[in-house]
């Protein structure tokens, strides 16, 4: 694991905060998330303090900090997707999964997060299952989904 | 280059290329401010600073925008004063009414800017977001429902002390100001310096008190209370209440401590001159026989911390002696016990300091001997004013009193190390005596005296020449580093944390006019300057101690107890 971070940095040049952001989001990509350990490595690397490069990470929503979960959940919360009742959509996930949008399921199978706006805007509310879109999606038709997405997953 | 610039009708002169703000506070026009800090850049955060300027549509902050000729400002306008309220009304939306309970009731900026903004009636109600209570740390605490995101805290640990302990996390209404990976302030690369504290506008970061713990045990039969205070202690209690200080009112200090209820009243300075002497001799062995250079005083305990997390290369070079607190503490447990035939844990031994990370020194491992900690609680100057508020005592008219035997007094040096290259000038004073058996020329130390936040001085002793760096606030460790990257040897460096020393310590009242510091520095120099004894090795006190106390007692005979270890911490920096 520690060599992914390591190989990732050598790309860059060290003591230059410039290239930061896509630095962090290349080892997204990798790893699936920011841990600890990339944190500390990207500090020193850039010669930042960990408290400044995990300041800069909160701030945009893209950067996770837990590993995501086997099936990842974005749920819009754009104007329209929010008109069309998104916001039952999202108590519904909550209340299924019982974590929060950026946590994982201990059993690590779900996690979701709440994104504006992915483009459907005339379909809401909209969620994206692993890159698969669901349009007009209603909050009563999620407890099904969800046992079935589980029911997938734990006989794969 | 002057300019004249309007304001509010009246014609001012400004210096071309200054900010409104300096303008308008160089003619005496007072406008609030509540994220600005003095001697840093402008943030613009906080908008408390808005004035109108005719002809732009928009309010500008003053304490960002470059004068112009051509400007007409108003400062107090109906449409500045609206938009400082509504800032005001907005801050206290989702904070916290418990003024009544908070550290910071009558003394913070906040609740001055809604008294003088005229603020009667909550008109916005914003969701109070709860954040958890940190108490982790056991010098600081953190709340952070009441922290107004003014970024002081943030911008003061990045750039004066540089150990980037504080940044804002997250955003939008989520936005809170924490520690590397939001966790707790005890895992954090925090030094425990509390200079966060003194610029913190509200009650979100203060000290840890330990005034209940102390009330505790002096109600306890059974305990014998002991009391130590720093030489910077009267000075800085004197402002807290408000009286004027001379130098009498050390003694003043001592009967008010007892009126409280301690038995026992001693002064770290004694401790400080036990400090001194040990650093002389082991700055004079080294220097003799070649040893480990340069002699780094350890007696700062938050650079101590720093040291340990940052620059672990430097830990052999560190001197492992005690700070003055914990010395005074040692002699305590271990002196004055056996003294009164009493074992240590029989002994509440507390310490007044003008320093807000002697309380997490107290708690350090290595200054524990069989469980038993040789100060078992800390008080900054601002809770010793509380305790003495709190028991009414009658400041002036209780009279004058010595401390107790045997650590009674202290040199002028002692006192000196309170200012920032104070302590080395005492090591290099003292060693000079004891080469040359005169005193140093006072010339010599201009350079230890200056303000630079990196001075260097080399000092002819006899036969020999010593060089000496002080590195006055962290900022100046860079010069330091560089200087030993280049080669240069120096025998002796000190730092100080705090910039200008104890004098600026966290645990002192907090700054009002901003020329408390400079009054400090020069109570200390006058001290100095007028006192008689003006080295460890004259006064009698430390004499007694050494020749009569400590050779009589098998525990401390070899002074082993003073000295403690030091070793890599390991905190996400």
């Amino acid at each position: 694991m520690s060599t992914d971070i390591e190989s990732i940095l050598k790309k860059y040049k060290p003591g230059r905060r410039e290239y930061l952001i896509p630095m962090l989001q290349e080892i997204q990509d990798d790893l699936g998330y920011l841990s600890e350990e990339a944190i500390v490595k990207v500090g020193s690397f850039v010669g930042l303090s960990t408290t400044k490069i995990y300041g800069l990470a909160t701030f945009y929503d893209q950067f996770r900090f837990v590993p995501s979960g086997k099936v990842q959940i974005k749920i819009c919360h754009g104007t329209s997707c929010f008109l069309n009742g998104s916001q039952s959509v999202i108590d519904k996930i909550k209340e299924e999964t019982g974590i929060m949008p950026g946590q994982t399921t201990r059993d690590g199978i779900f996690s979701y997060e709440i994104v504006t706006c992915m483009g459907g805007c005339n379909n809401g509310p909209l969620i994206c299952i692993n890159g698969e879109y669901y349009t007009g999606v209603k909050a009563e038709q999620l407890p099904d989904l969800i046992k079935k997405l589980r029911f997938i997953i734990e006989n794969d | 280059m002057l300019i004249t610039i309007q304001v509010n009708n009246k014609k001012i002169r400004a210096e071309k290329g200054e900010t409104i703000l300096s303008a308008l506070y160089s003619n005496g026009i007072v406008i609030p401010t509540l994220c600005r800090m003095r001697d840093f850049t402008p943030t613009g955060a906080c908008r408390m600073c808005v004035v109108e300027i005719e002809g732009r549509d928009r309010l500008v902050t003053a304490c960002s925008q470059p004068v112009e000729e051509w400007m007409k400002i108003w400062t107090h306008s109906p449409r500045v004063i609206n938009a400082r309220k509504t800032i005001v009304e907005l801050l206290l939306s989702n904070h916290p009414d418990d003024c009544l309970y908070c550290d910071r009731n009558l003394n913070c900026e906040l609740q001055r800017l809604s008294e003088e903004l005229n603020v009667r009636e909550r008109r916005i109600r914003g969701k109070k977001i709860k954040f958890r209570l940190d108490q982790s740390s056991p010098a600081i605490v953190r709340e952070l429902s009441k922290c107004i995101l003014c970024g002081r805290c943030v911008r003061i640990c990045e750039e004066i002390i540089t150990s980037t302990s504080l940044d804002f996390i997250n955003k939008g209404r989520q936005t809170h100001v924490g520690a590397a990976l939001d966790r707790d302030f005890n895992f954090s690369s925090c030094i425990h310096c509390g200079q966060c504290v003194l610029v913190c506008p509200t009650g979100a970061l203060h000290e840890k008190h330990n005034i209940t713990e102390v009330q505790e045990y002096l109600n306890k039969s059974g305990i014998t209370k002991v009391i130590q205070y720093s030489p910077l202690v009267p000075a800085g209690l004197a402002e807290a209440l408000g009286v004027k200080y001379n130098k009498e009112f050390d003694k003043i200090v001592n009967a008010i401590l007892r009126k409280i209820g301690f038995d026992k009243v001693f002064t770290t300075g004694t401790g400080t001159d036990i400090c001194i002497k040990e650093l002389t001799d082991q700055l004079s062995e080294r220097i003799k026989n070649r040893g480990v250079t340069p002699l780094i005083i350890s007696a700062c305990p938050a650079w101590v911390k720093f040291a340990e997390q940052f620059l672990p290369s430097l830990i052999p070079q560190l001197s492992t002696l005690k700070s003055p607190q914990q010395i005074t503490g040692v002699l305590i447990k271990t002196l004055v016990a056996g003294q009164a035939g009493l074992k240590p844990e029989q002994i509440f031994s507390v310490s007044v300091t003008p320093c807000m990370a002697m309380k997490f020194e107290a708690r350090r491992e290595g200054m524990m001997r069989k469980g038993i900690s040789d100060v078992d609680s800390v008080l900054t100057v601002r809770e010793l004013a509380r305790l003495i508020r709190l028991y009414g005592i009658d400041v002036a008219n209780i009279g004058y009193e010595p401390a107790d035997e045997p650590m009674e007094g202290r040199s002028s040096a002692a006192a000196l190390a309170d200012v920032s290259g104070g302590l080395t000038e005492g090591i290099i004073r003292s060693l000079y005596f004891m080469k040359v058996n005169k005193d140093a020329d006072k010339q010599v130390f201009k350079k230890l005296r200056s303000v630079n936040s990196f001075r260097e001085a080399t000092i002819k002793i006899g036969e020999i020449e010593v060089k000496t760096a002080v590195v006055d606030g962290l900022a100046g460790l860079e010069k330091l580093e560089s200087s030993l990257a280049s080669g240069i040897k120096y025998d002796l460096v000190e730092v100080m944390t705090c910039p200008g020393g104890c004098v600026h310590g966290a645990g002192m009242p907090f700054l009002k006019s901003g020329d408390e510091i400079k009054n400090r520095i020069k109570l200390v120099y006058q001290a100095d300057e007028t006192e008689a004894i003006n080295l460890p090795c004259k006064s009698p006190v430390l004499l007694n101690l050494y020749e009569k106390y400590l050779a009589a007692n098998k525990e401390i005979a070899d002074r082993k107890i003073f000295y403690t270890h030091f070793e890599k911490r390991n905190v996400l920096l």
